[in-house]
């Protein structure tokens, strides 16, 4: 038996002579670094999602119907009548979530250690486009119910385009195919969430992990292993095969993951209303808007600075340059030391800073201060000043991160880098 | 074993934030004055509590409400009931068993009687929350201002008249004294003497709440059984992965 | 660095044991996926019975239903008709019905329908060869394709015949006899089918 298959395996490999080399090279033979902690589970973790929002999505759409006449009646057929159709549904909605709680916590363990510094600049780059498809991706996906936020979602965030000086109301009156959100709208989302943008995502993850291969992974340590190899093999002194190591560590890191998800999806799918909103349980009515208009939360924090700036075409720019400064990090950051753990306190206290105004953020464009204004300022304090002082300073904190960086990184103390990665051994 | 413990660490934190969070955002009902949400405690993993409210929803809710993304079959199965049992019991509208549940009420009519369609109420559970509607049947209360002669501290000026009246008693409005320009607001409720004591009305509309939350979500009947497996199944996986990659780890250290 | 010689078994047994554990895993993770396609609920509703009103199908003609999507025909077959079985049964590959799928142990019968109606037959009119749907070619008389016909269903798909109930001719490429739905009387005028007669099978 064992021989057919060997034999089939040299039949191939005989006309296909790049392929096993190419395995070597991106599984048995990448060295990356011993040192891999924690934060380094959320890439694989960002994969295994991908491939789990596809299966669920390919089977979503069998029976999900686009048109603004049966979607919603569609998704509640799924839900209902199709057998296992809720569960499907809710590893769909469910993974939408996670794929943001994994993808923020893969950035931010690129801020810490220096990730997107020379030479993987690029990587960051392809990343953020990743990251920018992402969020289009999961907009139109929310759309596709056809509730009552969906429908106002679309409608608020596609008007933002409407703050392009000449063109704005012509470009807004493009993207809709109507004077609103409509039919012709929610069918364009579907076949661009069910088709245009997975193949795009799918494509930049490619090139994402290609680019990574190229130049090989940074580490907590921020040190290059590549600059200590073995003086007879060539293999670099603190590096260990991707495969067997880092496969069976991202095995178990796969096996915790899902508990978690497991736990959502069957004990609370709906996680009180953060990953599955209440008034989407409503079908859209373009007559009535819902209490609050959020978005879904991991959009919350660019909504905030979106809301908080008094104008509207402002406003939509602070917004976009929000993420786009997230580009400029690799030439922001002027420092040469990678970790934060061997560059200056300020930057690892500007680092904290910067995490908690966007968490921060997040709470003010989910509405939040509604509750907590009262709470501390008293049941007569003015909710709107305060929301957009708090808004203000956050959204003024968040960029300053970044120019905080710019002017501090090139002098700041730094401890000297170890030459080899240091581990808990 | 030391990496572990570093993993523990930070893992831990994390985990602590998550259950936060989720303790937070989990079914955290306020306690309040009037017009506030109480907790129902609705539990529909009691098929009792389910099917006593369906009961009452046919009775007293079905003429003018439908609930359109539930089938009269799919009744039978969920609350053990036969397909006679069902019929005789919830379909008054001469509806079969694969039907949907529609009420009879014209449309038309409804709007001129009430002055709004009643909505269907097959998400209600879930767009509002089963808290909520067992504290909007609880808060109605006699207003001769408004067309109904009701009126609801939960949904003010609502349209819909209170159905349950007899069985709870009407209750009666305190307001506290108006100040210039204002409406007078609502102080506090006054109960009245209905055929159920107000033990059994409370449980009528937990009762109620119970029966509309399995219709928004019937699948939420096996989805915590099942879960419950799958948790298992998979912290049993993921500890033969950390054996695993303990062994393999070996290596590396 | 560890020696590797001890640990090979362990490592082995350890690395079967995850990856058997984590296939049955994936396997029974496939299962939700696989039942999606079974028909849902909606459609299992929309294949309950149909009634069928017969106060107006003469003698020789027949009234067309449809039930779970398929034709189901019913036939008023007259005397002529019935009396043809019997001089068929030879050229036929089951003239007694013995395939117990086809049709409701009630019509496993000579005219293959309850026996106190013989003349009524109902029968859903899908060939059991690839799915057409046959004609219905009652006349008593020669046709090209059987120059002893004796009136019965032809289907111009692959050429199958079968006689006037249902019952399929050798030589032809379908299998089996034309599938009879279950079906009961409720009154002499009306027909319910796809449920059976109180007390039979």
């Amino acid at each position: 038996m064992a021989n057919v298959f060997t034999a089939i395996g040299n039949w191939v490999t005989e006309r296909t002579p790049g392929m096993m080399p190419a395995y070597r090279k991106h599984m048995t033979e990448y060295y990356a670094p011993k040192n891999f902690n924690l934060w380094y589970y959320f890439g694989s973790l960002a994969l295994l999602v991908l491939v789990n929002q596809i299966v669920t999505g390919i089977f979503l759409t069998m029976f999900y119907k686009p048109g603004a006449a049966t979607a919603f009646d569609s998704v509640e057929y799924i839900m209902r009548d199709v057998e296992w159709g809720w569960l499907i549904r809710y590893m769909h909605s469910t993974g939408a979530s996670m794929f943001f709680i994994v993808v923020y916590i893969h950035m931010f363990r690129g801020l810490m250690y220096g990730s997107f510094k020379k030479p993987r600049e690029l990587v960051w780059l392809l990343g953020m486009l990743i990251f920018l498809a992402l969020m289009a991706e999961a907009f139109m996906g929310y759309v596709l119910p056809w509730g009552n936020m969906s429908f106002w979602g679309a409608k608020v965030i596609i008007s933002l385009f409407g703050a392009v000086p000449w063109i704005g109301d012509t470009l807004v009156q493009w993207i809709m195919g109507d004077y609103n959100p409509a039919d012709a709208t929610l069918n364009r989302f579907f076949a661009l969430h069910v088709v245009a943008l997975p193949l795009v995502l799918l494509l930049l993850v490619v090139l994402h992990i290609a680019a990574l291969h190229e130049v090989g992974s940074n580490n907590p340590d921020g040190v290059d292993i590549k600059k200590k190899k073995d003086p007879v093999t060539h293999i670099p002194l603190d590096g260990i095969r991707f495969h067997p190591y880092y496969t069976v560590k991202d095995l178990f890191g796969v096996g915790f993951f899902l508990v978690i998800c497991a736990f959502v999806i069957f004990f609370q799918p709906t996680v009180g209303g953060w990953f599955l909103e209440n008034d989407n349980f409503i079908p859209a009515n373009n007559l009535v808007t819902p209490a609050e208009i959020k978005p879904v939360w991991y959009f919350t924090p660019f909504y905030a600075i979106l809301r908080v700036i008094p104008s509207k075409g402002f406003g939509v720019l602070v917004m976009f340059a929000s993420i786009v400064v997230l580009f400029l990090v690799p030439w922001l950051d002027r420092g040469v030391v990678k970790s934060v753990r061997y560059r200056g306190r300020g930057y690892k206290i500007a680092l904290g800073i910067f995490a908690v105004a966007f968490v921060l953020l997040g709470s003010i464009g989910a509405g939040k201060t509604t509750e907590w204004i009262p709470e501390i300022f008293g049941a007569n304090a003015d909710l709107t000043f305060i929301e957009n002082l708090f808004g203000r300073t956050l959204t003024l904190i968040y960029f300053g991160f970044f120019a905080f960086l710019l002017f501090y990184s090139r002098y700041e103390k730094t401890k000297p880098v170890p030459e080899r990665v240091t581990t808990h051994a | 074993m030391l990496e572990f413990a570093k993993f523990h660490r930070t893992a831990r934190l994390a985990l602590a934030a998550l259950a936060l969070a989720f303790a937070a955002t989990c079914g955290a009902a306020e306690e309040g004055g009037v017009g506030a949400i109480q907790a129902a405690g609705v539990r529909v993993d009691n098929i009792a509590s389910v099917q006593r409210g369906a009961r009452l929803y046919f009775n007293y809710c079905s003429g003018c409400h439908s609930i359109k993304y539930m089938s009269y079959s799919r009744l039978g199965e969920d609350l053990h009931l036969s397909e006679d049992e069902v019929l005789k019991n919830f379909a008054f509208t001469g509806a079969k068993i694969g039907d949907q549940v529609m009420s009879n009420m014209p449309e038309k009519r409804a709007e001129q009687w009430f002055g709004k369609t009643p909505p269907d109420l097959s998400l209600e559970a879930r767009a509002k929350s089963p808290d909520w509607i067992y504290s909007y049947l609880k808060s109605f209360y006699l207003d001769p201002s408004r067309p109904s002669g009701w009126n609801n501290t939960v949904f003010p000026n609502v349209s819909m008249p209170n159905v349950l009246w007899e069985l709870q008693g009407a209750q009666h409005a305190v307001f506290s004294p108006a100040k210039p320009g204002e409406e007078p607001r609502v102080e506090a409720l006054v109960p009245g003497k209905g055929s159920a004591s107000a033990a059994e009305f409370d449980e009528a509309a937990r009762d109620l709440s119970a029966f509309l939350t399995y219709v928004g979500e019937p699948a939420a009947l096996k989805r915590e059984a099942m879960g419950a497996w799958v948790v298992l199944y998979l912290a049993f996986f993921t500890f033969l992965a950390y054996l695993l990659k303990h062994e393999y780890w070996k290596d590396v250290h | 660095m560890a020696n590797d010689v001890v640990d090979q078994g362990r490592r082995r047994f350890l690395t079967a044991t995850t990856a058997v554990v984590g296939g049955a895993g994936a396997l029974v993770a496939a299962v939700p996926f696989i039942k999606s396609w079974q028909p849902s609920a909606r459609a299992k509703n929309a294949g309950a019975p149909v009634l069928a009103d017969i106060s107006k199908v003469e003698p020789g003609q027949r009234l067309t239903i449809g039930w779970r999507g398929q034709p189901v025909w019913i036939i008023n077959r007259t005397p002529a008709l019935l009396a043809t079985l019997k001089q068929v049964d030879s050229r036929l590959k089951d003239p007694n019905s013995e395939n117990a799928d086809q049709q409701p142990k009630y019509a496993q019968n000579e005219t293959r329908s309850l026996k106190d109606k013989p003349e009524w037959f109902v029968v859903i009119g899908i060939c059991t060869h690839l799915g057409c749907s046959p004609d219905f070619v009652p006349e008593i008389k020669a046709e090209p394709f059987d120059p002893d016909w004796k009136g019965g269903f032809f289907c111009p798909c692959h050429k199958s015949r079968y006689d006037i109930a249902g019952r399929v001719f050798q030589g032809v490429p379908a299998p089996a006899n034309l599938p009879v739905p279950p079906y009961k009387f409720i009154n002499d005028k009306q027909i319910m089918i796809g449920v059976n007669p109180e007390g039979a099978a």
